[in-house]
């Protein structure tokens, strides 16, 4: 089924209370799809068209304070502009759970797919799991609500516009029984109530804020053994492994690692095959979660090799690709390989596997640390006028 | 590891701070003529005025500010304003 | 004295409000009529600055600040959260905020709120200013007032436009009950309170608060000044329900708009040669005010045509 399908149907099946929407391209069909199953009596939740993506991040914020399961969906525009209230929701220690189907931000104005949005907002105290494909969509999407209601941290599930949520794969879809027995009903410690009266939202001083900070970080440094705890407990459940913060691919071996998170991990499989019969030592590295960021994860995965490309769909405009920076900190104090960004795919631009074996074969011969924009087409190099 | 600095915050938890501290003035409900309006009463920004009967308020002088309102508002000046000690008049 | 003094507040005292705030009066009033079975969304502003200040709180009731402009959007997803978990019987859901959080800022959260009709009372606190960062100008800030954003000068008399008319904005999104009120009198403001519980759907209270240092007069004035306000019928008191001016408050003895805006610093300088102009601007809104009357709620308050 299309991805997006596939993520209304875990979202579903994860029993919300209150799914909230606005639609921008590419996130559509998911809130259609869950409009839907509302209004077929398949989903049986508050379901609020809001009048903007702020309003939409603010809704599902009243609806988890109040001790509801709450949902959302959305992209780029709409995920910058929800922005303060994504901070908010984390800060709050609210667990939403929201799709982002990755999409380029604005200007210029482009709805095909990038991973600029949810990179611009890592610092926002919430969990970001990139999925590679549509299966593992939906169960990210299951295990979210599972990860988010324990830590008391939301979680977003990235999943690359258009690629992934227009895209028609065969999915196993658990049954309700299943997902019931792995996910229980949300029983928040504490929600607005009037039998128990609190205050939420107190404007803290420079005398208790940072450690209100302090705590998000360190519950998000834990979030890491919570997140792989409970892909095996998912895999225990339902028999497939789709989860964790790091997956690699053909690493055995291998002198040079490539590092992607998303769809395009699916390619650079292919890709890696055919360079490995081409002799050359490559393996993949995918990050399965970019918030918080598995760094000891990572180190260990790749150490001891000593070229790394990092390919991504995204840059940190004055610097380099966001993933690549994060990359270095995996090996913070240590001796580290050489790390290298590869900007490719802005905008919904196609990377092919030639690409990506090229940049592969490109850091064989020359390792030295670069960053670099692929795939420029060359006749649009000199601007409008040229 | 789950403690929420400035999450969640007791209610009236405000009472802790008396804010008698602001004033310069406070009232003295004389009790006299009262008429049972409730002005003063339903007037007060900090909710510390209370009644005793139907015709007979009091203040809780924790909290009072010495805004004045419940004086100013009485129809029957059945509450006066008197200086806090070490307190002068200001300069009008 | 001791179980005398006792004082069963739902808004408590020990809060930082300015001694003599009118906010305080009404937000306290508020919550009177409400009762403790009601979950408040408030956003960012004086009130909520004033009565959560870590590690105390003023509020007695379940009660959640988010940000500036999403008082209502926090109010309708709570709503509908309840609703869907069969735990809504029995509770009632306000959304406050100030001028700045509904007129400007909270606009749009504000209309997805009415259209979509939830079931939220929710109460603008109008003290005419961004009165929480400073005394800034709003949209609700008086034509003629002196804010830190809209000072007279050489070149300016003060704040150029009047006050947008957001009860009409209410009518015109088809919200069921739309009221103002003035904590000069209590009562009639606790009564409105209680009726726009009673009835389902939206509801729109713009309730006048003066505010001590940013309209600058004398704390013991707080209530004089609201009052003035209605007397001068710069700020009209009226019920809308269902579209029809149910309610006018008419002023028996009305009085001239000096009477209120000599005793307030913010509208000293139009008392100096030159400012008769907006002096005679603010007594054509008041005459306007002064004209509404019971009816359908047609294009009130802008009776001037073009000439």
């Amino acid at each position: 089924m299309e991805g997006s399908k596939a993520v209304a149907e875990a979202v579903r099946l994860c029993r919300p209370n209150l799914v909230c929407a606005y639609p921008i391209t590419p996130q559509t069909h998911i809130v259609e799809g869950l409009s839907q199953m509302v209004a077929d009596g398949r989903l049986e939740a508050g379901y609020v068209l809001a009048e903007s993506e702020f309003g939409a991040a603010s809704i599902v914020l009243g609806a988890s304070a109040v001790g509801g399961r709450a949902y959302t969906a959305t992209s780029s525009q709409g995920l910058l502009l929800m922005t303060e209230v994504m901070f908010n929701i984390a800060g709050m220690r609210l667990p939403v759970v929201m799709t982002c189907a990755n999409r380029a931000v604005s200007a210029p104005i482009n709805i095909w797919n990038d991973q600029q949005d949810a990179v611009s907002i890592r610092d926002s105290g919430w969990i970001q799991l990139f999925v590679e494909d549509n299966q593992e969509a939906l169960d990210s999407h299951i295990q979210a609500f599972k990860i988010a209601e324990e830590l008391m941290i939301p979680v977003m599930v990235c999943m690359d516009g258009y690629v992934l949520t227009h895209t028609l794969e065969p999915v196993d879809l658990p049954d309700q029984e299943e997902v019931d027995r792995f996910l229980p009903p949300y029983n928040p410690s504490y929600r607005l109530d009037p039998d128990e009266p609190f205050t939420m939202g107190s404007m803290v001083g420079p005398d208790a804020y940072m450690e209100t900070r302090y705590h998000v970080h360190m519950d998000m440094m834990e979030a890491r053994g919570v997140i792989e705890r409970v892909a095996d407990e998912f895999y225990r459940s339902f028999g497939r492994h789709r989860g964790g913060l790091v997956e690699t691919y053909d690493i055995e071996g291998a002198d040079l690692v490539l590092v992607s998170m998303g769809s395009l991990l699916g390619t650079m499989r292919d890709a890696v095959d055919e360079l490995r019969e081409e002799g050359l030592k490559v393996g993949i590295l995918k990050v399965r979660c970019f918030r918080p960021f598995p760094a000891s994860a990572v180190h260990d995965a790749i150490k001891g090799v000593g070229v790394v490309g990092v390919i991504e769909k995204d840059v940190s405009l004055g610097l380099e690709g966001t993933l690549c920076s994060e990359m270095r900190a995996a090996f913070c104090g240590e001796e580290s390989p050489e790390i290298s960004s590869f900007i490719m795919g802005l905008g919904g631009r196609d990377i092919t596997i030639e690409e990506i074996k090229q940049v592969a074969r490109d850091l064989a011969s020359n390792p030295a640390c670069r960053v670099e924009f692929r795939g420029l087409r060359e006749e649009l190099m000199k601007g409008d006028e040229g | 590891m789950r403690v929420f600095v400035g999450r969640r915050v007791k209610p009236g938890s405000s009472l802790a701070n008396k804010t008698k501290a602001w004033r310069g003035k406070h009232p003295v409900y004389k009790q006299v003529d009262c008429i049972g309006c409730q002005r003063c009463f339903l007037g007060c920004p900090e909710g510390t005025v209370y009644q005793i009967d139907k015709k007979k308020f009091d203040v809780n002088l924790d909290y009072c500010k010495g805004c004045g309102i419940c004086a100013h508002e009485c129809p029957v000046d059945d509450i006066d304003m008197v200086l806090e000690v070490g307190c002068e008049e200001p300069e009008s | 004295m001791a179980e005398a003094a006792r004082i069963i507040n739902l808004m408590e005292p020990g809060h930082t409000g300015c001694a003599g705030c009118g906010q305080a009066i009404a937000a306290r009033l508020v919550l009177k009529a409400a009762g403790p079975r009601v979950i408040v969304a408030n956003a960012t502003g004086c009130l909520e600055v004033y009565t959560t200040t870590y590690p105390r709180s003023s509020w007695e009731v379940p009660w959640i600040h988010s940000l500036f402009e999403n008082a209502a959007s926090v109010a309708s997803g709570m709503e509908v959260a309840l609703k869907a978990m069969g735990r809504y019987e029995g509770v009632k859901i306000i959304a406050q905020a100030g001028d700045g959080g509904t007129a400007d800022i909270g606009i749009g959260c504000l209309s997805g709120m009415f259209e979509r009709g939830h079931d939220i009372l929710y109460i603008c606190f109008d003290n005419e200013g961004y009165m929480n960062t400073g005394y800034q100008r709003s949209s609700l800030t008086p034509v003629g007032a002196r804010t830190t954003t809209s000072p007279p000068g050489r070149m300016s008399w003060g704040n150029k436009t009047r006050k947008k008319n957001i009860p009409l904005i209410a009518v015109a999104h088809g919200v069921p009950y739309v009221a103002t009120a003035t904590p000069a009198e209590p009562r009639d403001l606790v009564r409105k309170v209680q009726k726009a519980l009673e009835i389902e759907g939206p509801k729109y209270l713009h309730l006048l608060v003066p505010c001590v240092p940013g309209w600058g007069y004398e704390s013991e004035l707080s209530v004089t000044m609201a009052r003035l306000a209605a007397e001068t019928y710069l700020f009209p008191v009226f019920e809308i329900e269902n579209g029809v001016i149910t309610k006018v408050k008419k002023i028996k003895e009305r009085k001239p708009v000096e009477d209120y805006l000599r005793p307030q610093r913010r509208f000293a300088h139009l008392f100096k040669p030159g400012g008769e102009p907006i002096l005679e601007e603010l007594r054509e809104i008041a005459d306007e005010n002064a004209a509404i009357e019971l009816g359908p709620a047609t294009l009130f308050g802008r009776v001037k045509s073009e000439d």
